[in-house]
């Protein structure tokens, strides 16, 4: 038995044949779907509204039933061992699930009390030590201090937010599942959010499940899946999704576009010319175009070296083909 | 052990909300002084004083039984709302069971019903319904029954309702009707065969006949009481083990299944 475990353990998330068609539908939600999620990992799980993602994660998250396929999450079955599942992860959600008229320390405490962390009672005074201890120490983090006895609804997105994270994590979920995290919040609160997150990962080795539609969040990802129509259309570590997809070039902005022409002839280089711009196709990375403006002797006025995003990548896989034809 | 921690967790956070929400306080009392204190004295004024009976007391008590029916049934449908944007989502997918989490539904709003019943018989007292110490006293546990029974109609049509929006169109055909079959104003002993027979569904109306009956110490006063204390006590029984079992089932069943 510790022996299967132990096998077990190496996969956080293991989705085999996944389908899912919600009553009275004509097309399934979510459509054969297979992938993996090694422990420690950081997933993304990506696609336009619609493609199935929430739908996916309900599933995994042992709030919705699936049609058929076999979904482990950290190394329980979803369907004979629901709680056990549950003890397991962390889940942010795509609407906020604070109690806004409940303070911040009142959320953390029912939290930890629905996981049988501790005893419940009605007020802080009577709770545990062990408790209150956390609770200084999550104030600390989110750096709230005393607010900490303020009505939820007081406090900015961003540090709801992080409060969700840090209610999500007591339990030291295993996996923690992050469903669009940082819609609506600005953008010096969102990278504050990811530094936490990564921090959290670092100590934790927490495996993180992440939607989203800001994809250069999912940059970092050791996987990504790109969902649509309910299917996977892409998978893989985002540089072989990138590399698969998306042409790496350098722009070359030059007053004599003629002899930066004859030049780029003689490189036996693949280019395309628009007025004085040339654009110059790489196949590799920094190194060649190092080589190439050596070797320029056309006086330039402007060089942008364009490397493929993510986001490039995903708008190419998810655009109908009649419309990418420009 | 668990179980219970998560039980009092969710009762709690339900009364926590409550008094801590002014506007609801307020909008909870206006209802029940409303009937009570318009509709009860001037039926008495007009009808009562002419026969000679206590129409006030009568409207009253009817009243309180269908507040707290009434206020933990909706209460206990505030689920679905809940369910799509608030705490709630925090209770489905932590390792409690559902059963867990509906009984600490249940009893958190029956603390709820109570605590906005305070208000509604401090008022009946001011304005002269006839409450003594003792009554209140026998009126206490029949009113911890009707919660109960509430609560477990609440969860049979909440486990028959997929969203926030048909929740609303749909409580107040539920409870309206049940306002007038179950005789909260005006005694359903004489109705015509159709009402009668309808009366005699709605769930309310054992309610409001118990604590009438249990008020009047089981003496049957010409119109006032349907059925014996103890025979309303069976039915309710019989119906809250019903709804609660029937209910749970569909409600676990549904929730996971869409």
């Amino acid at each position: 038995m510790p022996g299967i475990l132990s096998f077990m353990n190496q996969e956080a998330i293991v989705v085999k044949n996944l389908i899912k068609r919600y009553k009275k539908a004509t097309v399934n939600a979510v459509d054969d779907i297979s992938f993996s999620v090694n422990d420690g990992e950081f997933f993304a799980f990506l696609g336009p509204n619609g493609a199935g993602k929430t739908t996916a994660i309900s599933i995994l998250t042992t709030t919705l039933s699936k049609t058929s396929g076999d979904v482990r999450i950290a190394g329980f079955d979803i369907n004979t061992h629901n709680n056990d599942v549950r003890k397991n992860i962390g889940i942010i959600f795509q609407n906020p699930s604070l109690d806004l008229n409940l303070t911040a320390e009142e959320n953390i405490r029912f939290h930890a009390v629905l996981y049988g962390l501790y005893p419940f009672y009605p007020v802080f005074g009577m709770m545990p030590k062990a408790y209150k201890d956390k609770v200084a120490e999550l104030a600390e983090i989110i750096g709230i201090g005393k607010d900490m006895n303020k009505p939820v609804k007081t406090f900015s997105g961003g540090t709801k937010r992080k409060l969700e994270i840090l209610r999500s994590l007591i339990h030291n979920p295993r996996i923690l599942f992050l469903d669009e995290p940082t819609t609506g919040l600005d953008p010096a609160s969102r990278k504050n959010l990811w530094q936490y997150l990564k921090e959290i990962r670092e100590k934790n080795k927490t495996t993180v499940f992440l939607t989203t539609h800001y994809l250069e969040e999912a940059e970092g990802a050791d996987n990504v899946v790109i969902l649509n129509y309910g299917k996977i259309v892409a998978q893989g570590t985002p540089k072989k999704i990138k590399d698969s997809l998306v042409k790496k070039y350098v722009a070359l902005q030059t007053e004599k576009p003629e002899a930066l022409r004859n030049e780029l002839q003689t490189f036996n280089k693949e280019f395309t010319q628009e007025g004085n711009t040339l654009t110059v196709y790489i196949q590799n990375g920094g190194e060649e175009v190092q080589n190439l403006i050596k070797r320029i002797q056309s006086p330039l006025i402007d060089i942008d070296v364009h490397l493929p995003t993510l986001e490039e990548a995903y708008l190419e896989i998810i655009t109908p083909k009649e419309a990418s034809n420009e | 052990m668990n179980n219970i921690n998560t039980i009092l967790t969710i009762a709690f956070r339900d009364v926590i909300k409550f008094l801590r929400d002014r506007t609801r306080i307020i909008a909870s009392l206006i209802f029940p002084i409303l009937f009570v204190g318009v509709l009860g004295t001037s039926l008495q004024s007009s009808l009562g004083n002419a026969s000679g009976k206590d129409l006030l007391t009568f409207t009253f008590l009817g009243v309180i039984a269908q507040t707290l029916f009434q206020s933990t049934a909706s209460g206990i449908i505030s689920l679905i709302e809940d369910r799509e944007n608030d705490f709630s989502q925090e209770m489905f997918v932590s390792p409690t069971s559902r059963y867990s989490i509906l009984l600490g539904k249940v009893l958190g709003e029956s603390i709820v019903s109570f605590i906005q019943l305070i208000g509604v018989v401090i008022f009946g007292i001011i304005i002269g319904v006839k409450l003594t110490l003792a009554s209140i006293v026998v009126l206490i546990p029949v009113g911890i029954f009707i919660c109960l029974f509430g609560g477990a109609f609440g969860i049979l049509i909440l486990a028959n309702l997929s969203s926030q929006r048909a929740a609303n169109q749909i409580f107040p055909f539920i409870m309206l009707p049940q306002l007038f079959l179950a005789g909260v104003f005006a005694p359903v002993n004489n109705l015509p065969l159709p009402l009668m027979v309808l009366s005699r569904i709605a769930p309310l109306t054992y309610a409001v006949d118990l604590i009438r009956g249990m008020y009047y110490g089981g003496k049957i006063e010409g119109l006032d009481i349907i059925n014996t204390p103890v025979t309303n006590i069976v039915i309710i029984a019989v119906l809250f083990a019903l709804f609660l079992v029937i209910g749970t089932y569909l409600f676990v069943r549904n929730e996971k299944n869409r």
